[in-house]
């Protein structure tokens, strides 16, 4: 068996393949914040929370209403962004003429209150959900044991990222959007309600986040406190990927999933942080980002 | 103020839960200088408390170091931290600039959980509290009161003079007009970085303080709820006021000491109070009961 | 201001009951217990609001009330922050009279209110920390270590899995103080039990995603996975486990801090062929099954982990010492708990060794398969049983300075 660096080339296809899992993750959270930022110049630190809140929500349809892991997928998001909405209505609307760092406040004290309520409801060792049975077992690729869980994660979160990517990017809709962060009184002046697009835009963001929850929910315990630290590394990765690019942020999630990855098998112990350590070499190197603009 | 602190333990105040606020109303005095007169939010503060507590609580427990030394050893790390820290972050600015020290203070929390000096989850425990200047005993709850003011006073002061002088009056327009400032000829990134670094110096000094009266150094000065919380009693007091940190700091650390035995509200709490003052409160106690002085002052006959 | 007001009344009806009781010998008439817990995170469930409950159904079970007793228990979250749990400790002791602390899972903590009860004289009764050290170098006069330490989990699962056939492991450890403190006890037992260890990864503290090293330990073909972490990422690498398809696929994993919450959380399906060590299930006989009962009733039908059957056992057996030493001195107090054997309807018989360690027999469980279970939290079956001789460290080994 050939080797690299003491590790079988087999069991390094295992690894990268695994990374790429934790990238998908990270793509679509980081997609959530990028298109997020991009209109309303808020850094979201609600996102983990509304992860979570994902999560629970498909716990909720299959424990309460009976309702399993496919129609969740769709249900979740929706029901999650929904309160997106009524949170950008009701709070964050009033901060846009301030400061963006009220934005930030604001957003990390609904954190706090979010996980506080769900750990008091749900105590903090977390719910299990189990993975929805057509995607029990595995494919043995030889070189590793691949769950079929896993598999779907990495297709169903490409699959998004690309959609998301193609309608910001590529339709008229996007173009509007893309315009109204730039100009919003010249888009208001063509006629459209720039007020609504900022909060279904929130929404959407947000429902992409709950979208990871539900994905994430039978590989991880269903935790109130899931969201917390992972928002921070999602954070970074926003900062290594330039904040505002779309492409930008899903390149950057699955690049770096794969190089945590990495590290997990090298030097396990600097696998928490090698996403810091790489993004202080990103702000040394190039400020704006891999992929970002200086504005 | 600072009678109103001397006399606080002969009313029947509680000496350790003074100095607790005493700690605290310092790193955010410190914190104060960096959001309320820079302009920059830094969520990664913690890294300075918590830096400074274990290299002092290491000085004064394995080196055997006096409490001066040791204090002032904890102090110099932080501020070393700050300009490494004070050099990356200063290249971004507003979001950006949150965002970078709140990643880099996870880094640090990443490597004190795992370095072995800091014993981890259990922290360094039973840190001596020594005789400070070889002479005066701080096992005594007085004497330890009374450095603990000393020093916090010591902190206020630097603070308080930083804003008035000169530099103070460059970094206050800075904030409000970066290119304005550097039109004028004012090296901008250096005026921050200075700043910086004074109140990750100052947060140090809080910490290594914090780790001597408590006798204990742990991760709960290095995690970023502590960051949280030192914004939000910034957030409460009044950003940019010279009490409203310590007025902060007080309420907070009251709240969190009343609401002990309702362990699972505080985070709920902590998040409402921060969406309020967000909301509605965004001058905090002291910018608000100023602001009403003023209406006062301004009513006619009033 | 509250803290004054608070300390204006205490000294107030300290005066009152002074006067007017006729038991001097208990300061401030009222015996004062706190409990100091987790009431909002990691070991909620495990300990938390249950181990007031515990301590409450223990001072009833006493009788203080017929006895003429009076006893107030108290609560506090520590939030698993030693500053935390340093300060309430030093507030209790200092100004709400408090004469004992019991319970304080997390060991950061437990050593910290170790040291302080030592400083004040009072008294401390952990059953939630595992440190081994409270009764090692951090022993203390003052200070009695209840149900369990990580010695003994290491010791117990260690030894008896080798024993059965378990010789070859692979350790997946939390890369901090208490992982390393684990993996190095249990490592030690099974390289003299004879077995060998293939490998082991370090992983960070509260990891997500554990596939990376499940990976590995599935190409090291160890008979057994011993998971040396704790609470989140427990549960997290047996669910992912089950996903990879480990147990399936012949290896067995060994936790080496599970509780029977963490196996409820996980659900048996996922959790089933686990092993690992307690010192009290609750379906072993009729005392420990109607305590259960009594306890899951008032506690949304969480039945007791070993941690609240701990915190009972206890108390009760704290109040019998105060009874018999007609005060609520700590130092006096502890010293009568060591002298007297102990017995209660939980652990049964057992003693308290010199060094604080309480000791009772300690027995290895495997969760159930879900086909086996008959009931709700039905979960274990006892593969073996260690006795309390063997259970805990050797006096000798811990180096107390209270040995001699």
């Amino acid at each position: 068996m050939t080797e690299i660096l003491g590790v079988p080339t087999q069991a390094l296809f295992g690894q990268l393949l695994i990374g790429l899992i934790n990238g998908s993750f990270y793509a679509m959270l980081s997609l959530g914040l990028a298109v997020i930022f991009g209109l309303l110049n808020i850094i979201n630190f609600t996102h983990g929370a509304q992860y979570m809140m994902g999560a629970f929500a498909a716990w909720f349809l299959l424990n309460k209403a009976g309702i399993g892991y496919w129609w969740s997928l769709l249900i979740a998001p929706l029901a999650v962004g929904l309160t997106g909405v009524v949170v950008e209505r009701t709070m964050l609307a009033r901060l846009y003429k301030l400061d963006h760092l009220y934005g930030l406040l604001l957003t990390f004290g609904l954190a706090l209150v979010i996980q506080g309520v769900f750990r008091n409801e749900f105590g903090a060792s977390g719910l299990p959900y189990r993975i929805p049975e057509e995607l029990t077992g595995g494919y043995n690729l030889g070189f590793m044991f691949l769950p079929k869980y896993r598999a779907w994660v990495i297709v169903a979160s490409v699959v998004v990222c690309l959609a998301t990517w193609y309608v910001i990017e590529r339709t008229k809709l996007g173009a509007y959007l893309r315009a109204a962060t730039e100009n919003p009184a010249l888009v208001q002046s063509f006629g459209v309600n720039v007020p609504r697009m900022i909060t279904l835009t929130y929404g959407f963001g947000v429902g992409l986040a709950a979208l990871a929850g539900v994905m994430a929910a039978p590989i991880y315990q269903v935790n109130p406190l899931m969201g917390a630290d992972l928002i921070i590394v999602v954070f970074a990765v926003v900062v290594i990927g330039g904040m505002g690019s779309i492409m930008g942020s899903i390149v950057t999630g699955f690049l770096l999933g794969i190089v945590e990855g990495l590290t997990k098998v090298f030097y396990p112990e600097a696998s928490n942080t090698v996403i810091f350590v790489i993004m202080v070499i990103v702000l040394i190197l190039r400020p704006a980002g891999l992929f970002g603009r200086e504005r | 103020m600072a009678v109103l602190f001397a006399v606080a333990p002969w009313v029947g105040l509680y000496p350790v839960f003074v100095m607790k606020v005493l700690c605290f109303a310092l790193f955010a005095c410190a914190f104060n200088l960096l959001i309320g007169f820079g302009g920059l939010l830094s969520f990664g503060h913690a890294m300075f408390l918590g830096t400074a507590g274990y290299v002092s609580a290491h000085a004064a427990k394995e080196w055997g170091l006096p409490p001066e030394l040791a204090i002032l050893a904890g102090t110099a790390a932080s501020a070393a931290l700050g300009v490494v820290t004070g050099l990356i972050a200063i290249r971004r600015q507003g979001i950006y600039f949150a965002m970078i020290t709140l990643a880099i203070a996870q880094m640090m929390f990443f490597f004190y959980l795992q370095a072995p000096f800091t014993h981890g989850e259990d922290g360094i425990q039973a840190v001596p509290r020594g005789r400070l200047f070889g002479v005066l005993d701080l096992s005594q709850p007085m004497a330890m009161y009374y450095t603990v003011l000393a020093i916090f006073l010591f902190g206020f002061l630097v603070v308080y003079r930083a804003i008035h002088s000169p530099f103070g009056q460059v970094l206050k327009a800075i904030r409000e007009n970066e290119p304005r400032a550097i039109s004028l000829g004012y090296d901008a990134e250096r005026y921050k970085l200075l700043a910086f670094v004074l109140s990750a110096t100052l947060s140090g000094l809080a910490g290594a303080t914090k780790a001597l009266v408590f006798q204990l150094a742990s991760l709960t000065d290095v995690h970023w709820t502590m960051s949280g919380e030192v914004v939000l009693m910034v957030l409460l007091g009044g950003m940019g006021t010279i009490f409203g940190p310590v007025v902060g700091a007080l309420v907070i650390i009251t709240l969190e000491n009343y609401l002990a035995p309702f362990g699972q509200w505080v985070t709920i709490i902590t998040g409402l109070i921060f969406v309020v003052c967000v909301l509605a409160f965004r001058r905090g106690i002291v910018g608000e009961f100023a602001a009403w002085m003023e209406r006062r002052r301004a009513r006619p006959g009033g | 201001m509250k803290t004054f007001k608070r300390s204006l009344m205490a000294a107030a009806t300290a005066g009152v009951l002074a006067a007017g009781s006729a038991n001097a010998q208990i300061s401030d008439g009222v015996i004062k217990i706190g409990v100091l817990s987790d009431m909002s995170s990691l070991y909620t469930d495990l300990a938390g609001v249950g181990s007031v409950l515990a301590a409450r159904l223990a001072v009833e079970d006493f009788g203080a009330a017929k006895k003429g007793m009076k006893v107030e228990i108290l609560s506090a979250d520590h939030q698993n922050k030693p500053d935390v749990g340093s300060s309430v400790a030093r507030q209790w002791y200092d100004v709400d009279k408090v004469d004992v602390i019991v319970d304080t899972p997390n060991s950061g903590v437990a050593l910290a209110v170790n040291q302080i009860t030592k400083d004040k004289g009072k008294a401390f009764l952990v059953s939630g920390a595992a440190s081994s050290d409270l009764t090692g170098k951090a022993c203390s006069p003052n200070t009695i270590h209840w149900t369990y330490d990580t010695w003994m989990l290491a010791n117990g699962t260690g030894s008896a899995i080798v024993k059965t056939g378990g010789d070859s492991w692979f350790f997946l450890t939390a890369d901090y103080a208490f992982g390393h403190a684990l993996e190095r006890d249990t490592e030690a037992v099974v390289l003299k039990g004879g077995g060998k260890v293939l490998g082991k990864v370090r992983h960070p503290l509260n990891t997500q995603d554990f596939s990376s090293f499940l990976l590995q330990a599935q190409a090291s073909k160890a008979k057994i996975v011993g998971l040396a972490n704790a609470g989140g990422d427990t549960t997290n690498s047996i669910k992912q486990a089950a996903e990879f398809g480990i147990v399936k696929g012949g290896q067995n994993l060994a936790g080496l801090l599970v509780f029977i919450t963490d196996v409820h959380a996980l659900g048996l399906p996922t959790a089933q062929g686990l092993i690992f060590t307690e010192t009290f299930y609750w379906d072993m006989n009729d005392q420990t099954r109607a305590f259960a009962r009594r306890f899951a009733a008032s506690n949304k039908g969480i039945h007791p982990t070993m941690i609240h059957a701990g915190v009972y056992s206890s108390v009760l057996h704290y109040l019998k010492a105060v009874e018999a030493t007609k005060g609520d001195d700590g130092t006096k107090v502890i010293a009568q708990m060591k002298k007297t054997p102990t017995d209660d309807p939980l652990f049964g018989k057992g003693s308290i060794r010199a060094d604080g360690r309480k000791i009772h027999p300690a027995y290895l469980v495997e969760v159930k398969k879900p086909s086996e279970s008959k009931a709700p939290w039905d979960y274990h079956k006892i593969r073996a049983t260690i006795p309390a001789e063997q259970a805990f460290r050797p006096l000798a080994d811990g180096g107390c300075p209270l040995v001699k």
